[in-house]
């Protein structure tokens, strides 16, 4: 393995070093927790704030429009202006509503959601967690954000919200295979669950490109049943807003409905870079074999800025789907789900179990 | 009707009976459905009207005709100036006056344009009505141009009660012709953008085909007419049928389809935006020099009797029926709106299909809720 | 069939109709008790099939009500206006055409709802612009009063 400018292996290992030497081991533990946890929070906001602000320049491109362009230089602040207002809306209270699982369900969404930034790779070296079942935890964490919307649903004693919530549970489970299907696709091809085996394996080329057409195949799929579980359009079947008002989370206000609003955005995010880490080779550079000039400076592009610029191709083309496509049915979506994607993934996981064991992949 | 309520398990499951509206984004106004459902599929739907009422014909019962025109906009707001011209040429008919040629060619131009108009607003909420929100935006652009044609001619964007009783209240603006004729060319290639982004879109077809059957029987039973009458074979077309202003003058299609579903009444419309652009292309050039307007007495009073006259609406069969006892005000007045009688079919397409179907159906019937309620 | 071979037509199916001239169309004037029967006739009779009822009006014409029908047939294209005068002016009731054009269910809980006539035999007399429970009198009837009017 060659040195890479850009590795932060040794500075982690160095402060993490420090702590333990210099304080006690519970101390340095909660120090360690609470720095990544700020970090995170941190990028947490910047990202929800980048993505609100980038959704409305790409909608507003696509529909012919300009889009936020008057609260600061090309109306970049708009969502920090936005997000005040939500700050400081009123939560209405709902007098028939369960308390408590209504104050709890937005939460359940935003922690399900944080949870699944913890095990992606940002980087070399910029990890919080490297967990040997770094796919199976991702895909575990990710699909606990439905909880939250359940909880929504049927603790807001709204109808709309009731129906909304049950179409998301039966979504979310249906394309929950799926997503977990074409990610199993890619754990065979590189024979291992932690996140950060899967980029290195993908050091000489990306799974897309050495995986053949099960890769694609497995690449499409998750794309579109990732956009499914996110609740995001074509699919966003749960907040049909010219059905369903806004689904499961018309009766939540301000803050409240800002956590949903922003756990929506999160989801996309993660999505988009599991999407990134398993078919692009995460914060791998492009390589080409045998271009060792090219490849050199690809390498001195920071990991960190690979990575975001695939997640965002990712997240444009999710982006790019919601605003071309009408919604679908809710039986037509399990129907693509049951009767397309998943015999096709199951076949698709054969093909590639069968490419690895002859050998035939890159 | 009745028995579409009985769920006929063996357990008696209680109806979920859901509120749509009065406000909900997809009645595109201040309507309710009374949907009763089991699971997402709807049982049947009642619609509660009259959130809008304003007692139009209650009050037309006071004013002169002339003034009776300004209330018509506000019933389809959407194709007022075609409301207008249906109480103008009542009277004119009634008085057994005989309007200069240029004034039928610049009312057949004008109610074509607010048809086109009229059109593309619905094409943008059908979209919308679907999830396809960019729709919107596309549908808008194209409409403002003509807005800005009745703005500079008419004075008004959206209600303009640019007729009165034996012409116009004015000439058309000297730019009028010219602008029309750019539009012309303008839309002719913009309208195939729509059918690129939506006609084709595999989840339009598969979201609208084979939903919400209207069988020809029952449109002309149930009285759906216009665009959504003419998708089930309902020949309907009053300016075909009935020919009014300089209709007769102009060569154009009946869109006309047998099948009756949403993804035909869907394509009725945005085919009729062609034969718009046909009709208006026909006229634009050939208006005659003459009067705008037939000078008229100032107090109009129709001699007793009474009288209808219809009009095609953008929506269907508009309908005035006067009841006159020689007085200057009428003695009665009613408004044959074709949303009321559009309405009145959802039941019967939507039942049996799930809520998003409904909203696609109520969508493709294109409501205008002030014209339901008057 | 233009209005003249229409009269002829109607005289010969049944003669205690009584046919005028409108400006337009030709009126047929029935009593209450054959508006059902007659209906039916123009719906049915092959040669008229007057299946489109595209208005149903109802007016107060103090003295009495009387519900004026706009009919026209999708086959042949002629018009005919069929009008019914109720006997009673304070407790109208005719006959419901509802089973005969789906459409009059609605057009005739509308004359319910504002002019005050009562059909029978339909399945949902109901109001249907104003309030059910709390609405007193019907408003375009001409002795109508309500604080609110503004035009007088």
């Amino acid at each position: 393995m060659t040195f890479n400018i850009y590795d932060l292996t040794s500075f982690n290992q160095w402060v993490d070093k420090t702590l333990y030497d210099s304080l006690p081991a519970f101390w340095a533990m909660i120090i360690e927790m609470t720095l990544i946890g700020v970090a995170f929070l941190l990028f947490y906001a910047l990202i929800g704030l980048f993505l609100v602000y980038a959704e409305r320049k790409v909608c507003a491109f696509i529909q012919n429009r300009v889009g936020p362009n008057r609260v600061g230089p090309y109306g970049i602040f708009q969502t920090i202006a936005d997000f005040i207002k939500l700050l400081m809306k009123e939560l209405i209270p709902i007098n028939k509503a369960d308390k408590f699982l209504f104050n709890l369900a937005p939460f359940i969404v935003i922690i399900a959601s944080f949870m699944a930034i913890a095990a992606i790779p940002f980087g070399l070296g910029l990890h919080a967690i490297d967990f040997n079942i770094g796919v199976f935890y991702v895909m575990a964490v990710s699909s606990l954000g439905v909880i939250g919307v359940l909880l929504a649903g049927w603790s807001s004693n709204n109808k709309y919200s009731l129906i909304g919530a049950m179409r998301s549970g039966a979504q979310i489970v249906s394309y929950e295979l799926s997503v977990g299907l074409s990610m199993v696709t890619i754990v065979i091809l590189a024979g291992s669950m932690q996140l950060s085996t899967i980029v290195e394996a993908q050091r000489d080329g990306w799974f897309i490109f050495t995986g053949h057409v099960p890769a694609l195949i497995a690449f499409l799929i998750f794309i579109i049943a990732s956009t499914a579980e996110t609740n995001r359009g074509p699919f966003d079947l749960a907040e049909a807003e010219s059905e369903l008002t806004a689904g499961y989370h018309t009766e939540y206000s301000g803050i409240k409905f800002a956590f949903f609003f922003l756990a929506e955005y999160m989801n996309m995010f993660i999505v988009a870079s599991i999407a990134a880490t398993l078919f692009w080779g995460g914060w791998m550079p492009l390589h080409i074999g045998g271009w060792a000039g090219f490849n050199t400076v690809m390498d001195y592009i920071p990991p960190f800025f690979w990575y975001m610029g695939k997640t965002m191709v990712v997240i444009f083309i999710m982006m790019w789907f919601k605003w071309t496509f009408p919604r679908l049915r809710i039986d037509q979506l399990l129907k693509l789900e049951w009767k397309y994607l998943l015999p096709i993934n199951l076949f698709n996981i054969i093909l590639m179990a069968l490419i690895v064991l002859l050998g035939w992949h890159f | 009707m009745e028995d579409l309520f009985i769920i006929s398990d063996a357990i008696q499951e209680e109806e979920y009976i859901i509120n749509m509206g009065p406000q909900h984004p997809s009645t595109h106004g201040v309507l309710r459905f009374k949907v009763s459902l089991k699971g997402e599929t709807v049982l049947g739907v009642e619609p509660h009207c009259g959130y809008i009422h304003r007692g139009i014909e209650k009050m037309c019962e006071r004013l002169t005709y002339q003034q009776v025109i300004h209330l018509t906009d506000r019933l389809d707001y959407l194709s007022a100036h075609i409301n207008n011209e249906a109480v103008c040429l009542l009277v004119e008919n009634a008085l057994q006056i005989e309007v200069p040629e240029r004034v039928k060619y610049i009312r057949t131009i004008l109610s074509e344009l607010s048809r086109l108009a009229s059109h593309q607003l619905w094409w943008c909420a059908f979209g919308m009505d679907l999830g396809a929100l960019t729709t919107y935006f596309y549908g808008l652009r194209d409409r403002e141009p003509i807005l800005d044609i009745f703005e500079e001619t008419t004075g008004a964007r959206l209600l303009q009660s640019f007729n009165c009783p034996g012409g116009l209240m004015n000439d058309i603006h000297p730019n009028f012709i010219k602008r029309v004729k750019d539009y012309i060319v303008y839309f002719r290639k913009k309208l195939p953008e729509y059918d690129e982004l939506l006609t084709g879109n595999v989840i339009l077809q598969e979201r609208t085909n084979d939903i919400g059957f209207l069988t020809l029987e029952d449109a002309i039973s149930y009285g759906v007419t216009g665009p959504s009458g003419r998708a089930s074979g309902f020949a309907c077309d009053v300016r075909k049928h009935h020919p009014y202003s300089a209709y007769d003058k102009v060569e154009f299609k009946e869109i006309l389809f047998d099948k009756g579903d949403t993804f035909h009444r869907y394509k009725a419309r945005v085919e009729e935006m062609w034969e718009s652009l046909k009709i208006i292309e026909q006229l634009i050039d050939n208006i005659p020099e003459g009067d705008f307007v037939v000078k008229m007495k100032p107090i109009i009073r129709l001699p007793e009797g009474e009288y209808y006259q219809r009009v095609e609406a953008c929506r269907g069969e508009f309908g005035v029926y006067v009841l006159s006892t020689g007085d200057k005000y009428p003695y009665r007045v009613k408004f044959r709106s074709p949303n009321f009688s559009n309405l009145s079919a959802i039941n019967l397409l939507s039942a049996g299909h799930k809520i998003a179907d409904l909203v696609a159906i109520s969508g493709s019937l294109d409501l205008v809720i002030p014209d339901i309620d008057r | 069939m233009n209005n003249e071979q229409l009269k002829e037509k109607i005289r010969s199916i049944d003669s205690n109709i009584e046919i005028t001239d409108g400006p337009q169309y030709v009126t047929l004037s029935v009593s209450p008790a054959d508006l059902h029967k007659t209906a039916l006739m123009l719906k049915t009779q092959a040669d008229l099939s007057f299946d489109y009822l595209f208005c149903l009006t109802g007016n107060d014409l103090t003295d009495a009500c009387s519900v004026v029908y706009h009919l026209e047939s999708f086959k042949h294209r002629h018009c005919i206006v069929l009008t019914v005068k109720t006997a009673n002016r304070e407790n109208a009731v005719l006959d419901s055409v509802c089973d005969i054009w789906i459409t009059a269910d609605f057009h005739e809980r509308e004359v319910y709802d504002l002019v005050g006539i009562t059909f029978t035999n339909h399945p949902d007399m109901r109001r249907i612009f104003l309030n059910e429970e709390d609405w007193v009198g019907y408003p375009l009837r001409k002795d109508y009063t309500d604080n609110n009017i503004v035009l007088r």
